[in-house]
């Protein structure tokens, strides 16, 4: 195996878990304000967290590299906050593989609250927890399965990202280039076997984990 | 105004029902929140509880102000137990855990129920190791009781605890409920729709009936006047305070007395002397002019009529008796009534099918 495959599934290992790390962070108080909030702006929040789900990849990078680019509003956020541009870095992939994956994760955890009902929350209160003492105590440990079904699908899919990740990292090898676009040169220059080393790794591990999540009871 | 008070005052309109109450309950002893589905009682209580808004609302308990105008104390700071009809037990936490949660978050000096104390009164010292889904309902419904008492709450709150038991288990469950009563001076608010759960441990009851009370009162005195009955149907009828005074083991009948006189029942196994509830419907009541003889009827009592009242139905008709100091409804035919000749201080025979011991 070549020292640049190695360095692009370090790096994709380390993009999944960054991004699954923060989008359980940004992901746990959205999918709690969707479950319980009765705003009329949840279905516009909702629909926009959904968004990713049917776009294609190329549309929200190509929107992502014009957003923070150097003449983008987001580009000169970063530049004013002395971070420099976000494009073709690792910070980059990072922003745009949270919001690719955001449903992934947002879903499960707004089903699990759904899930628990008002009653074990109202239970609780009856037994003097503050409703932010009740989430913990409560919400948390009730929606754990909906917690893991969330990380799992939320890693699995950074790691198995294209679209988005080649439109704003560049494929550049070791700074930007993950599994996915490491296959893709393979396969371009026509080294089929180093391809099969990583397409059939990637078929291995996520069989894996789709097997772990349906033997432990999907929507448990 | 005395301290020993619950004052209730909410007005809620929902498309398609509202609550309008204005109560002064007792603060001691079972208030039963009585009436059929959709009356809004478990809303009144949820209000109480503080789950509800009510804005607007005023509630005072034993002198403590809950809600008044602007002031609204959220639930988790207002000092009462509440008792779900599914239990709502944590299904994370074994049930020591669960027992914990609520007695955790009280403060040591405010902890006048101790842990030992509420398990041996409800009788789950063997499940504490359990986890909630491995438990039977009323099993269930003990610990979310012993749960709710291990806050010391100052105001227990039971919106049917006993709805989703079959009858042998509700009747297993019973003893649990009247010992709470007899042993804990914790005033509780306890709704149902079950004229059994009201005879056999309410003090105080509240009728209600779309989202009003029509009425409050004194449990005995209420369920006697002539025109909630109605209202109950079937179930009208009264509950006397007796004491066994003779028991006769041949037959296995008891002689219990009340304030007026005295009736045979089954033996229920209470001692002499104990304290007892007896429940007579008014359809098990019949009226006499003479003594009859040659009867089956055990139970024959001197009475003198009070007032008649048309019942539900209009061939029926309700009449209330004085037994000495207790009053008795009998639910007769108006022709029965005309061909008796019925007026307010005729004494008459009132014969009594059937009498049922509780508690």
């Amino acid at each position: 195996m070549h020292a640049s495959d190695l360095a692009a599934i370090a790096l994709t290992v380390k993009l999944a878990a960054v991004t699954t790390a923060l989008l359980l962070l940004i992901g746990t108080p959205l999918a709690w304000w969707l479950a319980r909030s009765r705003s009329r702006l949840k279905s516009v929040v909702g629909a926009l967290v959904t968004l990713p789900l049917v776009l294609p990849p190329a549309v929200i990078g190509f929107y992502l590299l014009v957003l923070l680019g150097p003449d983008g509003p987001g580009g000169r956020l970063t530049q004013a906050l002395g971070l420099g541009l976000l494009p073709f870095t690792f910070a980059g992939l990072v922003v745009a593989s949270v919001i690719y994956s955001m449903p992934f994760v947002v879903q499960p955890l707004q089903q699990a609250f759904a899930a628990i009902g008002a009653q074990p929350l109202e239970a609780a209160a009856t037994l003097r927890a503050s409703p932010r003492d009740a989430f913990f105590s409560v919400a948390l440990p009730l929606a754990r399965p909906g917690f893991v079904t969330a990380a799992v699908l939320g890693f699995a899919h950074t790691v198995g990202e294209f679209g988005v990740v080649l439109m704003i990292g560049g494929n550049i090898p070791g700074k930007t280039q993950v599994l996915s676009m490491a296959i893709y040169n393979h396969v371009e220059a026509m080294e089929y076997a180093s391809a099969h080393w990583l397409a059939g790794g990637m078929l291995c591990f996520s069989f894996a984990v789709l097997l772990a999540l349906y033997s432990r009871g999907w929507s448990r | 105004m005395p301290l020993q008070a619950i004052e209730a005052r909410f007005e809620l309109a929902h498309p398609g029902f509202c609550l309008n109450v204005d109560l002064r309950l007792p603060g001691h002893g079972v208030t039963a929140l009585f009436g059929p589905s959709g009356c809004g009682k478990t809303t009144l209580l949820r209000c109480i509880a503080g789950l509800n808004r009510a804005p607007g609302g005023r509630l005072v308990v034993n002198g403590d102000t809950w809600q008044d105008g602007a002031r609204f104390l959220p639930v988790h700071q207002r000092p009462l137990g509440y008792v779900f009809q599914e239990a709502g037990l944590f299904a994370h936490l074994s049930v020591r855990r669960n027992l914990q949660y609520g007695q955790s978050r009280i403060a040591l000096a405010e902890r006048r129920v101790a842990f030992d104390r509420a398990i041996a009164l409800l009788g789950i010292a063997h499940l504490l190791e359990r986890q909630p889904a491995g438990l039977s309902g009323g099993e269930r419904q003990r610990v979310a009781i012993a749960r709710a008492l291990l806050t010391s709450p100052r105001l227990l709150l039971m919106d049917e605890p006993l709805a989703a038991l079959d009858v042998a288990r509700k009747n297993e469950f019973m003893p649990y409920l009247e010992r709470l009563h007899a042993e804990l001076d914790i005033p509780v608010l306890y709704v149902t729709h079950a004229p059994d759960e009201v005879a056999r441990l309410a003090d105080h009851i509240v009728v209600m009936q779309e989202g009003r009370a029509l009425a409050s009162g004194p449990l005995l005195e209420t369920l006697a006047r002539l025109d909630l009955p109605i209202r109950l149907g079937e179930d009208a009828g009264v509950v006397l305070d007796a004491r066994v005074a003779e028991r006769d083991s041949a037959w296995h009948l008891a002689r219990v007395e009340f304030a007026g006189g005295s009736l045979w029942v089954r033996d229920g196994g209470q001692p002499v002397g104990a304290l007892v509830r007896v429940r007579i419907l008014a359809r098990d009541v019949s009226i006499a002019l003479a003594p009859a003889i040659g009867t089956s009827i055990q139970n024959s009592l001197c009475a003198t009529v009070g007032e008649l009242a048309d019942d539900s139905h209009p061939a029926l008709s309700l009449v209330k008796l004085a037994v000495g100091a207790s009053p008795l409804l009998a639910r007769i035919t108006r022709r029965s009534a005309a061909g008796l000749r019925l007026a307010p201080g005729q004494p008459v025979w009132a014969q009594i099918k059937a009498v049922a011991l509780i508690g």
